[in-house]
């Protein structure tokens, strides 16, 4: 098993020599929320699981994610869905091979993260205005 | 064995893996259903805020929520196990890890999987 050795070369030039990006910041943000989810995913396991379990398991359900701790991990899943999303939609746009300008490509770069906090916060506001609504 | 050749001539010129495209479509097709699936979810978690449990059982025993939901989870495991793979491939280089790496995505993202369609399933046929 003497095989080769890997030979040192130099690495090309890494995060740390490029100017930050709206659009780099955005694909960063992208695959941060797209782990958070799929950690987030034992979340909707738990929810369903618990429902299918019976009340007992659901009241502990219910307690964990109306504590303050489960309350923010759920706003975390809710924007990371939704920030997730408009990324998604904004590859779309570039896979039908439109939306390479510059301009535009800052612009969307910017409505994904404005989008995912707006959406965020308007989920949560529409959720506690409908408690008990049904 | 003792090799001369280095590692990049080695596989130089045997091709892809040939999985790439079908790896591209998948992850853009689960995307696509998983807009509408997640719109959906929200929506369910949203009208469902604050219900008690006998509602909430009541809502996702319907036969078209039960359907929507594993809809959901098949697109969305597929999803997340693709994109994993990619976060994996990118930033695991050791060659041991990396298949670890992988093969524990794959482990992780069936269970939660399987974990959901049990209970979908269960509550839907009301056991």
């Amino acid at each position: 098993m003497a095989d080769t050795q890997p030979v040192s070369r130099p690495l090309s030039p890494h995060l740390q020599i490029y100017r930050r990006t709206m659009t780099m910041m955005m694909s960063i943000a992208h695959r941060i929320s797209g782990a958070a989810l799929y950690i987030g995913t034992l979340i909707l396991a738990w929810w369903l699981l618990s429902v299918a379990a019976g009340p007992n398991a659901y009241s502990l359900f219910e307690s964990f994610i109306s504590w303050w701790v489960g309350k923010l991990l759920l706003f975390v899943f809710t924007w990371a869905l939704m920030h997730h999303m408009l990324g998604g939609i904004r590859h779309f746009i570039w896979d039908m091979g439109k939306g390479f300008s510059l301009g535009f490509a800052n612009f969307m770069a910017w409505m994904t993260l404005v989008g995912g906090f707006v959406l965020t916060i308007f989920v949560w506001w529409i959720g506690y205005s409908m408690m008990g609504a049904m | 064995m003792s090799d001369m050749r280095t590692p990049y001539s080695r596989v130089h010129g045997l091709g892809s893996a040939r999985s790439g495209s079908g790896h591209f479509i998948l992850q853009r097709v689960t995307a696509v259903e998983n807009v509408f699936l997640a719109i959906f979810l929200i929506a369910s978690v949203v009208a469902l805020t604050g219900s008690d449990y006998e509602t909430v059982r009541a809502y996702l025993a319907n036969p078209l929520v039960v359907i929507l939901m594993l809809a959901l989870i098949i697109s969305g495991i597929l999803h997340m196990r693709a994109g994993m793979q990619v976060i994996i491939e990118d930033y695991v280089t050791g060659e041991s890890a990396k298949f670890l790496s992988l093969i524990g995505n794959t482990f992780f993202s069936f269970l939660v999987g399987l974990a959901c369609v049990f209970a979908a399933l269960k509550i839907g046929f009301g056991a």
